[in-house]
């Protein structure tokens, strides 16, 4: 065999077996009925969507995706995960339509978007709640007090406050293992702007990991841990693990559906945004991709995980996008216990 | 008599630790096997490879990711090696021995160290923003290429220098050129040796998630890249995300997807062992 007949080989190879892995012609899915009312017949829209950012917001974004190609088969829908920080880079430099945020928009990013004349339009989609979690056998703690959560995680911790009884002297003397996401994750910033009043300020001698469910494993292996992640990650855990109520000084509340939109789960429960290039919200199939969003959108984040936001906002968010309206009603930072409703509307 | 038993147990010593380094880590690629199929075999179904991802974790399935993986990879090849074999002939056959193939060579080897993540930032400054190639499979297949030309040219190199001088030598005797010296004699005896390397560098590509992250390589893609220039997603990013997800309904069709990217590793190593195979039995001396 000659080297020419070897390379060809190779190369043959490689066409076989890219081709017999292409799937058999499978019929793209009927749309499943008329499911939304956009402006433009179903068949009509065309093009991609690229949606880029957070991971936190991912789950969501696919859900209305998937749902969306199935009634506009025609249109193709992206979503990648690059975290917030990553997804507002690309959106800023006209990479992306749509970028998911888990907190708003930074003044260092709206500048950078500004700087590349990208315009946006600001929409909460869903709440997400940050649930504190011990270990089932942990009997000596079901509520905990906003103060004793910064006397645990404050900077001023590293190294002092290692034990639980050094916290509440009615805790045991047993050693404190903290469990918590690292410095990249959105849901990081947020517990420390909540907890201990700035944001990125915290200990750092604690374990972390950008991937939660290894912080599920932590906590549920070790009687004296102590962890905090998204809501959804508990949900799907709740045998290993257990949730602490929230004392904010009004008395202890456990995080569930109902306490986070009535909004009385603070400060831990935070609204989750995505962000809409202005010029792409002219294009047919990203305006009929928002109407959908805001519209299917909370069924669908209730089945991911998700709490879904007061029916008023959905309606603020749509009027709010209708209207073209861009900026951000943040001003550039998370704002701890303040209602997106109050805030949208005080934009009217 | 003493030193001669001392000398013969201290070779069996070596022999047992030699032995059991093999074992070890013989054994814990065999118990990640073992914990992958128990977790993953159950997910194995044909729906799993037609489907595209979704939010229901007994719905999702890897098509677009596979049609991903196997696009990058062609391309990959396509790309990387005849640039790389070509870089090794001309450093090993033309190339004068001097100070600058010296620092070229140095340059090579240190390249191959350089963390994946390095790339993918060249890559998306080079190939998705300078070459306007945006997310597309050829800007995901460039970068790659990128991370594995050194392994291939290092590879390429051994393999040309384990080819006898005396070979060469014969066929200069006869009146041959160096081109016709390196056409049919050094490369078909190099042949199996480059296509090792091509195994070892292909493999090492077909894993990589982090440099195609950020080069912007997508997580949701729910049709089939139909060209170079399409969106995609791969493998590798497609399991990332299904292990980081609450649910244990993903996390068991990530293990399912990496039994898959076992199996297209397995069987593009084994057709390059079958060709070297058959390779090796023609050129012996």
């Amino acid at each position: 065999m000659s080297l020419r007949s070897a390379l060809a080989a190779v190369m043959f190879g490689l066409a076989l077996v890219a081709a017999a892995c292409q799937p058999a012609a499978t019929p793209t899915q009927p749309a499943a009925g008329p499911t939304t009312t956009p402006v433009t017949p179903a068949q009509q829209l065309s093009g991609e969507i690229k949606i880029d950012g957070s991971s936190t917001v991912y789950p969501i974004s696919e859900a209305v995706a998937e749902e969306f190609q199935k009634a506009h088969p025609n249109v193709k829908v992206v979503v990648g995960i690059s975290g917030t920080g990553g997804g507002f880079k690309k959106f800023c430099a006209g990479e992306t339509d749509i970028s998911d945020a888990s907190r708003p928009i930074k003044t260092s990013e709206m500048e950078a978007c500004q700087k590349n004349g990208i315009e946006f339009i600001e929409l909460p989609v869903a709440y997400d709640a940050l649930s504190v979690v011990v270990n089932p056998q942990n009997d000596w703690v079901a509520c905990i007090t906003v103060a004793d959560l910064k006397k645990m995680w404050e900077p001023d911790a590293q190294g002092k406050i290692t034990r639980w009884n050094q916290v509440n002297p009615q805790w045991p003397d047993a050693p404190l293992s903290l469990f918590g996401p690292g410095t990249d994750s959105g849901t990081f910033d947020y517990f420390t702007e909540a907890i201990v009043g700035k944001e990125d300020a915290s200990r750092g001698d604690y374990t972390a990991s950008e991937d939660d469910n290894v912080l599920v494993q932590g906590v549920a292996n070790d009687k004296y841990a102590l962890g905090y992640f998204g809501l959804a990650y508990y949900l799907e855990n709740q045998d290993k693990l257990k949730a602490l109520a929230i004392d904010n000084g009004k008395g202890c509340v456990p995080p569930s559906e109902q306490t986070v939109r009535d909004g009385t789960y603070q400060p831990l429960s935070r609204p989750l945004f995505i962000y809409v290039n202005r010029k792409a919200a002219d294009r047919p199939e990203v305006e009929a991709f928002i109407r959908f969003y805001l519209t299917q959108g909370p069924a669908l984040a209730k089945q991911v995980g998700y709490i879904p936001l007061p029916d008023t906002v959905y309606q603020l968010a749509l009027q709010r996008f209708e209207a073209r309206k861009v900026g951000s009603v943040f001003k550039g930072g998370p704002q701890v216990g303040v209602s997106i409703e109050d805030l949208l509307k005080a934009e009217q | 008599m003493e030193r001669r038993r001392r000398r013969e147990l201290l070779g069996r010593i070596f022999e047992g630790i030699a032995l059991a380094a093999i074992l070890f880590g013989l054994l814990v690629l065999f118990l990640l096997l073992l914990d992958v199929a128990r977790r993953g075999l159950g997910v194995l179904s044909w729906s799993f490879f037609t489907s595209y991802p979704s939010r229901f974790p007994e719905q999702a399935g890897i098509r677009s990711a596979l049609l991903g993986t196997l696009w990058v990879m062609a391309l990959t090849a396509l790309f990387s090696v005849p640039l790389g074999v070509a870089a090794a002939i001309y450093l090993e056959e033309y190339a004068p021995r001097n100070r600058v193939t010296r620092l070229i060579e140095l340059n090579i080897n240190n390249l191959a160290g350089v963390p994946s993540i390095i790339y993918g930032l060249l890559g998306l400054e080079l190939f998705v923003r300078g070459m306007r190639l945006e997310r597309s499979i050829l800007a995901g297949a460039l970068t790659l290429s990128l991370l594995i030309l050194p392994i291939l040219i290092t590879a390429s190199r051994e393999a040309l220098r384990a080819v006898p001088m005396g070979l060469r030598e014969a066929a200069f005797a006869l009146g041959a050129t160096r081109w016709q010296v390196i056409r049919h004699q050094v490369l078909p005896v190099a042949f199996p040796g480059i296509l090792t390397g091509m195994i070892l560098a292909l493999s090492r590509a077909i894993g990589e998630t982090a440099p195609l992250i950020t080069i912007g390589a997508l997580t949701f893609v729910a049709f089939d890249p139909k060209s170079p220039f399409d969106k995609f997603t791969v493998l590798p990013i497609q399991i990332f995300n299904w292990v980081s997800r609450p649910q244990a309904g993903f996390h068991a069709r990530a293990a399912g997807a990496i039994l898959v990217l076992l199996a297209v590793l397995l069987a593009m190593n084994s057709l390059a062992i079958y060709l070297r195979n058959r390779l090796q039995r023609r050129h012996q001396w």
